[in-house]
């Protein structure tokens, strides 16, 4: 028989010296730095971005034919805010982002909601839908525009089908999530249907109605543009689509800068939205 | 008893539960006669049906057999006719204490207003004066409880099942809760039944004693509480109390010696 390496003595003394602290150290401590030097350092690297696309542009190392370039997005800017369409392109699509986001939240709040009232209607619905969940539903836009038109209502429709889903789904989520002991406590204290629904399961879901509004309104806002994409006379999205088709990529970033400003807009408001229901709701 | 009815009675009472084809029965027939204004507790190993007859007493399950009488009168499978405080104390954060405390009312058709106006003498005589606009979230388990109960005090029924109000607290404040207990109970004058797993506290706050038993659930004997009220703290040192705790504890082995067996 070997001698076998792991004999239990090696292994104890082995051990014994690993237990055995060699050096104290220092808890490693970040400085954290203050805002203004974190924000420096990002318009630092935005402004080092910029000036490498220019000067790769006009260098030729890529194509500005394709890329485009800052100076002409800017230039580009300029035209299309004071000659252009940039104020009816920005409400359009404002306009369309805002009534799908709203109808889509307060129809599938709605539709989640009302499954609360019957566990047999909610098992039939349940499956349909799963089923228009999984349906890529921008795949269905140009069908949406052949019944709605390429005008305001098309583009409404497809933000508010990309919203209503997911609202019903985290909805339907909530009213499941009603504790059945508060439900108990209601009924015990001889409430009616319609008094659990009001005074227990609404406010019970509020919260989550409420932490939807930031997804839907990036998903209607999707939704709009698409449709934009596909047909239409205004709009950011046209503007986008038209631009590419003409080969005017310094157009195609002016309308993107825009509408990720109009996105990141809308974003800060739901967001103050949301921060005072909260208040107004949750303690 | 004037009418010489008592105030509630479990007739015969008894609940299975159908469960893939085998039969449980949950609760063999109990029959219970409790007199107006009386603090009656039940004791029992967990798995008595002590919350299943609670549950069957406030209407929100149907018996298989029997009837639940309030007054004389068949109230089973009726819901809001008695008081029902549940373990938890299941106040809607959303709802200020007062709010909280005014549900109840509220449900029986009171205006919120109204009920509040109505709720609000209450909170402060009953220790929750300062509290009325805070919520729930911001009180202690005492605090909340008191809330809890305040609101099944304050709706217009005369019998109030508590389900283990105190199971969750300290035993310093358990103990200053069953005393406001008995205030309240004192105050309202309401017929009470409560589950607890302590013996202290349902020999310190009963008139009567219903012990418990499992599979199937049943009453297995009922002890009368001679002491006087109001009573002090001291009562729990008293020989006759150890007597009685003594004589309880055999109650609650025996029936855990069958299940063993069993």
């Amino acid at each position: 028989m070997t001698v076998s390496p792991t004999r239990p003595g090696v292994v104890l003394s082995k051990t014994i010296e690993a237990a055995r602290p060699r050096r104290a150290r220092r808890l490693p401590v970040q400085k954290p730095w203050p805002a203004w030097r974190i924000a420096g350092v990002q318009v630092g690297i935005l402004i080092l971005l910029l000036l490498a696309w220019e000067g790769a542009a006009d260098s030729g190392v890529i194509n500005a034919f394709f890329w485009s370039q800052p100076s002409a997005v800017f230039h580009s800017l300029i035209v299309f805010c004071v000659e252009g369409d940039a104020l009816i392109d920005i409400t359009t699509t404002f306009e369309e982002t805002l009534i799908g986001f709203a109808l889509g939240t307060a129809i599938g709040s709605m539709i989640g909601l009302s499954f609360w009232w019957s566990r047999n209607y909610a098992a039939v619905a349940q499956p349909f839908i799963i089923c228009f969940e999984s349906i890529p539903k921008l795949a269905l836009a140009p069908l949406v525009i052949l019944v709605f038109g390429i005008g305001l209502a098309s583009k409404v429709a497809i933000a508010t089908a990309l919203t209503l889903v997911v609202t019903t789904l985290t909805v339907s989520s909530g009213v499941k999530a009603v504790d059945p002991d508060s439900e108990r406590l209601f009924y015990s204290l001889g409430a009616s249907r319609w008094q659990v629904f009001r005074k227990l399961v609404v406010p019970a879901c509020l919260p989550w109605m409420i932490s939807l509004l930031r997804v839907n309104i990036g998903l209607a806002l999707t939704g709009a543009v698409v449709g934009e994409f596909i047909a239409s006379q205004h709009g950011l999205g046209r503007e986008i689509f038209y631009a590419g088709s003409t080969y005017d990529i310094a157009l195609v970033w002016v309308a993107v800068l825009v509408l990720s400003t109009l996105s990141i807009l809308m974003y800060l408001a739901v967001s103050a939205l949301e921060k005072a229901l909260r208040r107004g709701v949750l303690h | 008893m004037e009418s010489g009815i008592s105030k509630l009675v479990v007739d015969l009472v008894s609940v299975a539960f159908e469960e893939r084809g085998s039969k449980f029965q949950a609760l063999a027939p109990v029959t219970m006669a409790t007199e107006a204004g009386r603090f009656v507790s039940l004791i029992g190993p967990s798995g008595c049906g002590k919350s299943t007859l609670f549950n069957v007493i406030a209407g929100l399950l149907p018996p298989s057999s029997g009837r639940v009488l309030i007054d004389g009168e068949d109230f089973t499978g009726l819901i809001g006719r008695v008081g029902y405080m549940l373990q938890k104390d299941l106040l809607l954060p959303w709802r200020t204490v007062l709010d909280n405390i005014a549900l109840g009312m509220e449900i029986r058709g009171a205006k919120l207003r109204d009920a509040r106006a109505q709720a609000m003498p209450y909170l402060a005589r009953y220790g929750l004066g300062g509290f009325e606009l805070k919520y729930p979230a911001t009180l202690s388990g005492g605090m909340r409880q008191r809330a809890a109960l305040l609101r099944t005090l304050l709706i217009d029924t005369d019998v109030i099942l508590l389900d283990e109000p105190f199971g969750a607290l300290d035993a310093q404040t358990k103990e200053q809760m069953q005393e406001w207990l008995l205030q309240l109970w004192s105050d309202f004058r309401k017929t009470v039944v409560f589950v607890t797993h302590d013996l202290d506290e349902a020999l310190f706050l009963s008139d009567e004693i219903h012990v418990m038993a499992t599979r199937p659930g049943r009453i297995v004997e009922t002890i009368a509480v001679p002491f006087d009220r109001p009573r002090d703290r001291s009562v729990v040192t008293t020989p006759e109390f150890a007597r009685l705790k003594q004589h309880c504890l055999k109650l609650l082995s025996a029936s855990h010696a069958i299940e063993d067996a069993a």
